[in-house]
C-alpha cells in the first residue's frame, strides 16, 4: 500500500489529478469514502427512524386523515347520494320518488349489514335527531308494502320466483345493461345472501327490493330481451316517498336531505368547521347558533390559562434561576435537588398532592381556618375550577421554566452588573438595562416550553379542573371515549397539533432542538 | 455568599434577606406538596388531612394500614405488576434503537440530519393527548389497540427522544480518535463498539434509559387509550382513583413512587458526577 502510494506520487509528479492507492483519482476516492460514511450513519439511524415512523408518525398522519375522512355516507347509501346529485339543496321541498326509491334499496341493504345506525350516529353530529329517524326507519323497512310488486311479477310469470332463473338472467350482459337498477339490486342481494346470511343465492327467495328495482326499470321503458315480457303499465303501484313519510314524517324535513347531501362527499371540512363552532349550511359555511357554540371559547380558555400558567412560572422561576446562577456551585447543586425532585416525581403523585391539599376539607383550608383567615363554614373553593388548574399546573411545570432560565443565567458574567453599578447605574437600572436583556433568551425558551406543555395537558385539568378549568385536550378525550365522535376529536387534535408545531418551530429557531437539556 | 457584603447599606441588606425569603417560599411551594403526602399516607383514619391525633404526634394517629392495603390488595398489585412488565421492555426497545441512532447521528456527515432529528424528537413535543388519539385510531385499525405489545411500542416511541438527547449529548464529548486507534490496532467494528465506545458512553446510555423508564412508568394518557383493562398500569389505577372518589391507599402508592423518584434522581446525580469527573470538568 505504501509502495503504491509512493508510486502514484512519483509516477506523475508534474500535473493531472492526484491519485489514490487503488488508482482512482483522489477526489473520487474521497467521495466514495464520504458516501460510505453517510450510508453507514443512515444504516445506524434507519431502524429507529422506521420504528418512529410506524409507531408514532403513522398514527398522527392517520389522525389528520380521519379529521377529513367521510366515506361512511357514500359507502352506506351510495345510490341515494347519486340520486341526490340532481336535487337542489336550497329548495324547500323534500326530494321526489326517485331519491326515495334509491334510499329504499340502500336502507334495506344497510339494515342487513347493520350499518344504518352507524350512519345515523355520524349524521347526528351534524343534525341532532337524525339518528333516531334512521334507526326507526331501519327497523320497519323490511315491512314496507313493496311486496305487491313481487306478487304481481310472480302472478304474471312464475319464472320470476325461481332464483336459478334469476341467476342466469343476471349473468347475461345484455340484460344487465337493459336493467341497470335490477342488476345493481340483484348484486346487492347476492352480497347479503353470501356475506350476511351465509346462504346459497340459488336457493333463497329473492327479496322485495329486487322486484321493486325491476319494476322501476320496466316502468322507465326498459326492453329486456330474454326475459318474459311483462306489461307493467297495469301494475298496482305504491309510492316509496309516501311509505317513508308514513313511517316517519321527518323524511319530509328538508334539513335532513340537506345534511345528507352536504355530507355525501368522501372528504369533508365538516369536522373542522365543527371544531370552530361552524357548520355547513345549504349556502356554505355558517356560524352555529349562539347556544351551540363551545369550541372557540374552549380554545381561548386553553390559551388564556396556558398563558396564566406561563406567566406565573416566569414570576416564580426567575428569582430561583437568579439565585441558583449566583450561588457557589456546591450550594447551587444542593438547591437544584429541590427543583429536580418535583421534576422527577410522578405527575400523578403531584396531581394527587394538589387534590389533597386544595380540597375544601384539605390541608390548606384547614390551616387557613386554624389561623383564622377563613371561617369554617366559608372555606375557599380552590379545586374543580380554573384556580385549581392554574396552581397545580404552575407547580408541575415550574421546573421546565427554571432549568432553561438557570442555564442561560449561568452564562451571564456577574461582572457586567458590577460594571454597570460602578458606572453609576442604580440597582434597578443595572438589573433592567444590563442583566434582564441578557436573560431574555432563557425566559423565551422556558416560556415556549411551558406553554407547549401546558396547552396540551390532559391529566391535571381532568382531575383538579372540574368543568370550568378543563382544556381542549379534555374535550378531545371526551369525544374519543364517550361521544365516539372520532372525526371531531381528530379535527380538534389537528388544530392543537398545528398550534403546537408552530410554537415548536419558534422554539427551534430560538433555542435549537439539539440544545434541549434534561435535568441540568 | 453567606451574607451581604460588609459595605452593604441597610436597604441592600433588607433586599438581600428579603430576596432569600422569597426564594425560600418558592422552594417551599415546589417541595411542600410532595413532602406533605408522606406523613398523610401514615394516617390511621381514612381522611386526606391531618387528624388532631396526628398533630399531637400521638402514635395512635399513625398506622401503616394504607401500605398494607397497597401491598396486598389485588386492585393495586396487578397494576403495579403490569407497570413492571411494560416499562422495562419499552425501555429496552428505546435504548437499543436509540443508542444506535444517536451514534449514527453523531457522525460528521449525516444527510437530512435536522429533519431526522425533528422526527425522532417529535414524540416529546406533540402533546400526549394527540399522540394518544392518533395511536388509538391507528392501533385499532391494525388490531393492536388493547394489546400488551401495542402499549409497549407506544411507550417505546415516547421514550426515544430522551434516549436520543442524552446519548447524543454524551457523544459530543466522545473522542473519536479512540475508535480509530482501536481499529488501527486490529479491532473490528463490533469489538470497537463494545470494548471501547460503549463503556465510555455508558453513563449517557443509562441516564437515557432511566428517562425512558420513568416516561413509561409514569405515563397515563397513552395507556388509557391504547391499553385495555388487561394493561392497567399503576398511574392508570391512580388516575381512576383520583377521578372517582378515592381511597387513601393512593397516598401510600404516591409515597412509594416518591421513593422510586428519589432513587432515580440519586442514580442520575451519581452518573452525572462520574462523567464530569471523567471529563475533568468538576473538582469533586
Amino acid at each position: 500500500m505504501a509502495d503504491a502510494t509512493a508510486n502514484g506520487l512519483t509516477a506523475e509528479p508534474k500535473s493531472g489529478p492526484m491519485m489514490a492507492a487503488d488508482g482512482r483519482t483522489l477526489k473520487s476516492s474521497l467521495n466514495r469514502a464520504l458516501r460510505r460514511e453517510k450510508l453507514r450513519a443512515l444504516a445506524l439511524i434507519a431502524p429507529l427512524l422506521i420504528f418512529v415512523l410506524v409507531t408514532f408518525v403513522a398514527p398522527i398522519v392517520d389522525m389528520l386523515f380521519r379529521s377529513v375522512e367521510n366515506q361512511i355516507v357514500s359507502e352506506t347509501i351510495p345510490r341515494t347520494v347519486d340520486a341526490l346529485a340532481d336535487w337542489d339543496a336550497t329548495s324547500t321541498e323534500a326530494p321526489g320518488e326517485e331519491v326515495f326509491a334509491s334510499l329504499y334499496t340502500d336502507l334495506v341493504v344497510a339494515e342487513e349489514y347493520k350499518r344504518h345506525t352507524r350512519l345515523g350516529s355520524r349524521l347526528n353530529y351534524e343534525l341532532t335527531g337524525i339518528s333516531s329517524v334512521f334507526r326507526s326507519t331501519g327497523r320497519s323497512i323490511g315491512r314496507f308494502d313493496t311486496d305487491i310488486y313481487t306478487d304481481q311479477f310472480i302472478a304474471a310469470d312464475p319464472a320470476f320466483e325461481d332464483p336459478t332463473q334469476w341467476s342466469s338472467w343476471m349473468a347475461d350482459d345484455g340484460l344487465r345493461t337493459a336493467l341497470p337498477l335490477t342488476a345493481d339490486a340483484y348484486d346487492a342481494w347476492v352480497g347479503i345472501m353470501v356475506e350476511v346470511k351465509e346462504d346459497d343465492p340459488l336457493e333463497e327467495d329473492i327479496y322485495d327490493f329486487v322486484y321493486t328495482a325491476l319494476y322501476r326499470d320496466l316502468a322507465a321503458g326498459a326492453v329486456p330481451a330474454g326475459m318474459p315480457s311483462i306489461d307493467v303499465s297495469g301494475f298496482e303501484t305504491v309510492s316509496l316517498r309516501e311509505l317513508f313519510i308514513d313511517e316517519d314524517d321527518a323524511w319530509m324535513n328538508v334539513e335532513i336531505w340537506q345534511t345528507i347531501k352536504t355530507y355525501s362527499p368522501s372528504y369533508t371540512d365538516g369536522y373542522f368547521l365543527n371544531a370552530i363552532d361552524m357548520r355547513n349550511g345549504p349556502d356554505g359555511a355558517e356560524w352555529r347558533p349562539e347556544n351551540e357554540q363551545l369550541y372557540i371559547q374552549l380554545f381561548i380558555r386553553t390559551m388564556w390559562m396556558s398563558l396564566a400558567i406561563t406567566g406565573s412560572c416566569i414570576l416564580l422561576g426567575y428569582p430561583i434561576g437568579w439565585l441558583l446562577a449566583n450561588l457557589p456551585a456546591r450550594t447551587a447543586n444542593v438547591l437544584m435537588i429541590l427543583v429536580l425532585l418535583p421534576f422527577w416525581t410522578s405527575l400523578l403523585v403531584r396531581t394527587s398532592a394538589w387534590k389533597v391539599l386544595l380540597q375544601q376539607q384539605g390541608v390548606i383550608n384547614d390551616i387557613l381556618v386554624w389561623i383564622g383567615l377563613v371561617a369554617d363554614d366559608n372555606r375557599l373553593v380552590m379545586i374543580n375550577n380554573a384556580t385549581g388548574t392554574i396552581i397545580a399546573m404552575t407547580h408541575i411545570l415550574l421546573p421546565f421554566m427554571i432549568l432553561p432560565l438557570y442555564s442561560v443565567m449561568r452564562t451571564i458574567p456577574p461582572s457586567y452588573l458590577r460594571a454597570a453599578k460602578s458606572l453609576g447605574a442604580t440597582n434597578w437600572t443595572a438589573f433592567w438595562r444590563v442583566y434582564f436583556p441578557q436573560s431574555v433568551p432563557g425566559i423565551g425558551a422556558g416560556s415556549i416550553l411551558v406553554f407547549i406543555l401546558a396547552i396540551g395537558y390532559y391529566i391535571t385539568p381532568e382531575i383538579v379542573g372540574g368543568t370550568k378549568g378543563v382544556f381542549i385536550s379534555n374535550r378531545i378525550a371526551y369525544h374519543i371515549s364517550s361521544s365516539l365522535n372520532w372525526g371531531l376529536a381528530a379535527a380538534l387534535g389537528s388544530i392543537l397539533l398545528i398550534l403546537v408545531l408552530a410554537l415548536y418551530w419558534a422554539y427551534d429557531r430560538l433555542v435549537g432542538i439539539d440544545n434541549v437539556k434534561l435535568g441540568g | 455568599m453567606s451574607g451581604p457584603p460588609i459595605y452593604a447599606t441597610t436597604g441592600q441588606r433588607i433586599w438581600f434577606y428579603g430576596f432569600r425569603v422569597i426564594c425560600g417560599l418558592i422552594f417551599f411551594f415546589l417541595i411542600a406538596p410532595i413532602i406533605v403526602i408522606i406523613p398523610l399516607s401514615f394516617n390511621a383514619q381514612d381522611f386526606f388531612t391531618f387528624t388532631p391525633e396526628m398533630l399531637r404526634f400521638d402514635p395512635a394517629g399513625y398506622s401503616t394500614k394504607h401500605y398494607a392495603d397497597f401491598f396486598t390488595n389485588e386492585a393495586w398489585q396487578v397494576p403495579l405488576m403490569n407497570s413492571l412488565k411494560i416499562a422495562p421492555v419499552a425501555t429496552l426497545i428505546s435504548v437499543g434503537l436509540g443508542t444506535l441512532a444517536a451514534i449514527g447521528l453523531s457522525q460528521s456527515h449525516v444527510p437530512f440530519r435536522r429533519a431526522i432529528m425533528a422526527v425522532l424528537i417529535s414524540p416529546m413535543i406533540v402533546p400526549l393527548i394527540i399522540s394518544a388519539a392518533g395511536m388509538y385510531f391507528f392501533y385499532s385499525r391494525i388490531g393492536m389497540q388493547g394489546t400488551y405489545w401495542g402499549v409497549v411500542l407506544a411507550h417505546a416511541a415516547l421514550g426515544i427522544p430522551f434516549v436520543i438527547i442524552t446519548v447524543t449529548a454524551t457523544l459530543v464529548g466522545f473522542d473519536r480518535s479512540l475508535t480509530r486507534a482501536a481499529a488501527n490496532m486490529g479491532a473490528g467494528p463490533v469489538t470497537t463498539f463494545f470494548r471501547v465506545q460503549m463503556p465510555l458512553i455508558l453513563p449517557g446510555v443509562i441516564s437515557g434509559g432511566l428517562f425512558a423508564f420513568i416516561t413509561s412508568f409514569d405515563e397515563v394518557v397513552v395507556v388509557l387509550f391504547v391499553g385495555s383493562a388487561g394493561q392497567k398500569t399503576l398511574p392508570w389505577q391512580m388516575f381512576t382513583g383520583l377521578r372517582e372518589q378515592i381511597s387513601p391507599t393512593i397516598l401510600a402508592a404516591a409515597t412509594v413512587l416518591i421513593s422510586i423518584s428519589i432513587l432515580l434522581l440519586a442514580t442520575l446525580e451519581i452518573l452525572r458526577r462520574r462523567s464530569e469527573r471523567l471529563r475533568g470538568l468538576s473538582p469533586g
